[in-house]
């Protein structure tokens, strides 16, 4: 195994960057900002938190001019770590969600520390940052748990109300639950193959049968992959997070979390487990994974649905709406086989925008004078016309309404799943069904922008003051939802 | 010609001008999007003016646009798609002519009524099928918004109900275009390459994708039975949004049906062809008689769309070359025609009697009260029976000479639908305009001493403009005529008329 340190140390240069940013953070804030106002030290954490990523994101991926110093391509460290066109455009995704949640959280109500919540929130992001390289089981493991550990964290960050106790609680329960499913699949895997990379697992499986144990090793990693897309029956943890959590922590999970997970499983599933996919594609389905992931698919699809119409508070609604989202991209991943990866990473990138600015206007409105409810949006439009601006922007994304990022990525994935086969198999009549749910998902979208833009605000409403980072990220990711929309070869072409 | 696509481009340019001139002050809105309408119409009368008839269609831009997939930023014209463009001219400009009096969050309602205007006119002009839909798409959102914020009875209900079936209905044309597009390979959203591909389908997946495409088209063009968001929707709307819903939204789903449905999937149509006409047939007796029994004034013109809209697409099933001429020509003149009478119901009388009820409006005396929005009723009702001198009648009869030839059962059926028409259009015009003049002093007392506004020079105007139109076709059908035919004889259109070209 060739150790390269200095290479390693070229590739994770962007991980170095946010490391550093959150020791400063911190740092500052215990020396020159004791007994400084909540509000500043807030706005100057997030400021160095943003330099930190900004940073990151520069080292990110190999240079154009070929002669700089950082960067990588190819795998690094004796193949721990892969950086191929998906690693490097997903790193910058996620670098991108990151700094978009971190432009959210200075709108939200984050009551007390915040140099902490913030450089907790640059942890995870190195644990985003590593999954989505890992090419080696144990790498993959720690960094997911890296991100899972830190996200636990910000769930339950606000103290002060048992909803966020809660929401950390359960996520913790879960995600404790499912890591330790996926570590005893990694073991079983490791057990058949005698091997932790996933090219030389994929080797090793090449040329076995399905045995029963690959079988149990299959399902633990499902299973933990469903988890962590909130895919349902996985799901249950979803909602009661995305309520309690702070909103930029219910944000991050729902954008560059979900980013990170859905490429580390793709890379997982296809680069190492592809030899025993089997195949949905024609009416007789093989024996493997795909079929699991078919079912997870219809089955997010039916549960976050159906569920989210009967919703009344928005965060619940919009987790519903995530896990609808789930089983899309779990179409998605079916068709990596054909249509490569950009589909899927197109898709979450554009969701995770869409969802952390939907949430990031919803933060806003909770810190002066909460947002629960449905109906606790009415009459936005006359309390803020930026904020309700947005949030159509968002919501119509998430809808699928073109020339929004979200039409064009639900196109992109049906037209994978159809290039399979038609409607020859399970996974045409899944993208019919999913287009069919398209338009009962318009519903509850349509519900919470009537209250946003139609309904006249509540006797006792004030306007509502925006702070100034606040809207300028939120008037960036609506932007982007509309430019990538438009011109989805901007970020097609980066994977 | 190539200035057409300009259309889009001044209506949306619009909408965002319109929303920010809306802050300052409303006149600055209304004279805005006033501005932008006209200019895309004239854009359109211009290219009308040089347009040159032919069966092929002029490309006007033609880019690539998203090579990963294949799309292309590709917009045509033929003769049929700027019969359509002008219409919409057209009726953008009345509408906001009917929509002066909108005096609540003005520059917002211009601003989704403009990016509506610049959807449809992307769709009219769209050669690209992924084009077409993404410009469908824009068209839907915006009516949810103009309804259930500016509209009247029940209209959050109606807009929901609108946008429902309209979302249903694209979800339906997107799956069958997908799956068109994936089978073909999925290189070229083109309708010439699908139409190419379609070909070599089965027979099963052509009449699959033809149900998915057309009778997601047809909910939008209010096909029976998937017609019933269209009266809840019209009666909800605010008057500028039922013109354009009427005039120019239901003519999104038909020219859908005429311009993807057909070409592409021609054996597909040849499977479902005598269900269409049966449910277009359906759709024309049926609605007709409903429309004879309500009490609501606006009801009776929503019932009335379905019903006409229903020989556009018998037209369409007949696929005869006059029948789908006329079919055209039938979109020009119902969008004129129904545009007219929601004006009158909707502002002229709605907005002064504050009643929609006939057995109300039975008890003033109209036709003295408001002379002019009797007449603009009287002429319109007419022209809506189909009269000579008047473009319904060209139209509607252009589509029954050519439904006789694909089946004369058609045309007999549906020729009782024009009696129907007739009957309905009559009956509301003498309860609505010509009441009881000497029914009871007191009634008649109250009356004259309502003291309604007189009708604005913007009304008249808009009036004047939608009456001259459909005159102006009347008298001479082939102005449009000579556009429409020729477009019918590009090679994609001839692949499912039959009969030859008359």
């Amino acid at each position: 195994m060739n150790l390269d340190y200095a290479g390693l140390f070229r590739a994770l240069a962007p991980e170095t960057a946010i490391v550093v940013g959150a020791l400063a953070v911190l740092g500052v804030d215990l020396t020159l900002l004791r007994g400084r106002s909540l509000a500043t030290r807030m706005n100057v954490a997030a400021l160095i938190s943003a330099l930190s990523v900004l940073v990151a994101f520069m080292l990110n991926g190999t240079c154009p001019c070929g002669r700089c110093w950082v960067g990588a391509s190819g795998p690094v460290f004796g193949g721990a770590l892969m950086f191929d066109s998906l690693a490097n455009a997903t790193r910058g995704g996620i670098l991108g969600l990151v700094l978009l949640t971190i432009g959210v959280s200075t709108g939200a109500r984050i009551n007390r520390n915040p140099a902490e919540y913030l450089s907790i929130l640059l942890f995870a992001t190195v644990g985003f940052l590593l999954m989505a390289a890992a090419q080696q089981l144990l790498v993959a493991f720690l960094s997911l748990e890296l991100a899972s550990l830190s996200l636990y964290i910000l769930a339950g960050f606000d103290k002060t109300r048992p909803d966020s106790a809660e929401a950390g609680l359960k996520y913790f329960l879960f995600g404790g639950m499912s890591a330790a499913f996926l570590l005893f699949g990694f073991s079983l895997l490791y057990g058949l193959t005698g091997s932790i990379e996933l090219n030389h697992v994929a080797d090793g499986l090449r040329h076995q049968g399905i045995s029963p144990l690959l079988i149990v090793a299959l399902v633990m990693v499902i299973v933990a992959f469903g988890f962590k897309a909130a895919a349902a029956p996985f799901h249950l943890w979803a909602p009661d997070a995305y309520q309690g959590a702070p909103t930029p922590s219910a944000a991050l999970i729902a954008s560059a979390s979900k980013l990170a997970g859905i490429v580390f499983f793709a890379r997982l599933l296809w680069s190492g487990l592809g030899f025993s996919a089997g195949n949905v594609s024609y009416a007789f389905t093989s024996v493997g994974w795909l079929p699991i992931v078919a079912v997870l698919s219809g089955v997010s699809m039916f549960v976050g649905n159906l569920a989210a119409l009967a919703q009344t508070n928005v965060r619940r609604l919009l987790a519903y709406s995530a896990i609808s989202h789930a089983g899309i991209l779990l179409l998605g991943l079916i068709a990596v086989s054909r249509n490569g990866t950009s589909p899927i990473f197109y898709y979450a990138t554009t969701y995770g925008i869409a969802t952390a600015g939907a949430f990031g206007v919803i933060g806003v409105l909770e810190r002066q004078g909460g947002c629960d409810s449905i109906s606790d949006l009415a009459g936005l439009y006359r309390r803020s016309p930026l904020l309700a601006g947005c949030l159509m922007v968002f919501i119509l994304s998430l809808a699928g309404v073109p020339p929004l990022a979200g039409f064009f990525g639900k196109f992109y994935v049906f037209a994978a799943t159809l290039k399979l086969a038609g409607l020859a198999g399970v996974a045409g009549w899944l993208t019919i069904l999913a287009i069919l749910f398209s338009a009962v998902a318009l519903y509850y979208y349509m519900v919470v922008l009537k209250q946003a833009l139609v309904v006249a605000p509540a006797k006792d409403a004030t306007p509502v003051r925006v702070p100034i980072a606040a809207a300028v990220t939120l008037v960036l990711a609506a932007i982007a939802i509309v430019a990538f929309g438009i011109w989805p070869s901007v970020l097609l072409g980066a994977v | 010609m190539s200035l057409l696509p300009w259309t889009i481009y001044l209506s949306f340019a619009g909408a965002a001008l319109a929303l920010t001139a809306g802050t300052r002050s409303a006149a600055a809105a209304r004279w805005t999007a006033l501005t932008a309408a006209v200019a895309s119409w004239v854009v359109a009368l211009l290219a009308a003016k040089s347009f040159v008839p032919s069966n092929a269609a002029q490309t006007l831009v033609d880019v690539a646009w998203i090579p990963q997939v294949g799309a292309r930023y590709h917009l045509t014209a033929d003769g049929i798609s700027l019969t359509l463009v002008v219409l919409t001219g057209l009726a953008a400009t009345a509408g906001i002519l009917f929509s002066w009096n909108i005096n609540e969050r003005v520059g917002e309602f211009f601003a989704f009524y403009l990016t509506l205007i610049g959807g449809v006119y992307g769709v009219f002009l769209s050669a690209d099928a992924f084009l077409f839909f993404v410009y469908y798409e824009i068209a839907i959102v915006p009516k949810y918004f103009l309804i259930a914020n500016w509209g009247s009875t029940n209209r959050q209900y109606g807009a929901m109900k609108l946008v429902l079936y309209s979302f249903a209905g694209s979800a339906l044309v997107l799956a069958g275009l997908i799956w068109a597009y994936a089978i073909s390979g999925g290189n070229s959203f083109a309708l010439g390459d699908l139409a190419a591909a379609a070909t070599t389908f089965t027979h099963a997946q052509q009449v699959g994708m033809f149900f998915l495409v057309f009778f997601g088209f047809a909910v939008l063009a209010g096909l029976f039975p998937f017609h019933t968001w269209a009266p809840t929707g019209h009666v909800a709307a605010p008057t500028g949004a039922s013109m354009l819903l009427a005039g120019v939204v239901m003519k999104l789903g038909a020219y859908g049906c005429l311009r993807v449905a057909l070409p592409l999937f021609p054996v597909g149509f040849e499977f479902w062809q005598p269900v269409i006409a049966t449910l277009a047939i359906i759709g024309i007796i049926y609605a007709g008689f409903v429309a004879l029994v309500q009490d609501d004034f606006k009801f009776v013109i929503g019932y009335s769309s379905v019903s006409h809209m229903g020989f556009v697409l018998l037209g369409l099933a007949a696929a005869t070359p006059r029948a789908v001429a006329g079919s055209v020509l039938q979109m020009f003149s119902h969008g004129v025609i129904a545009g007219l009478l929601f004006a009158v119901v909707g502002r002229m009388v709605y907005e002064r009697t504050h009643t929609r009820q006939l057995g109300d409006l039975r008890a003033m005396p109209l036709h003295k009260l408001m002379p002019f929005a009797a007449t603009v009723f009287v002429i319109a009702g007419l022209a809506s029976m189909g009269m000579p001198g008047f473009s319904g009648f060209p139209a509607e009869l252009s589509i029954l000479i050519g439904t006789w030839t694909t089946s004369p059962l058609w045309t007999a059926f549906a020729a009782f639908g024009v009696l129907v028409a007739a009957a309905f259009t009559l009956r509301v015009m003498q309860v609505a305009f010509f009441g009881k003049t000497d029914a009871g002093g007191a009634a008649h007392h109250d009356a004259e001493h309502h003291a309604f506004a007189p009708i604005t020079l913007a009304e008249k105007s808009g009036a004047v403009l939608l009456l001259g139109a459909t005159i102006l076709i009347g008298l001479k059908p082939d102005i449009l005529l000579d556009w429409i035919v020729p477009a019918l004889q590009s090679p994609l259109m001839q692949t499912v008329l039959k009969g030859g070209v008359q």
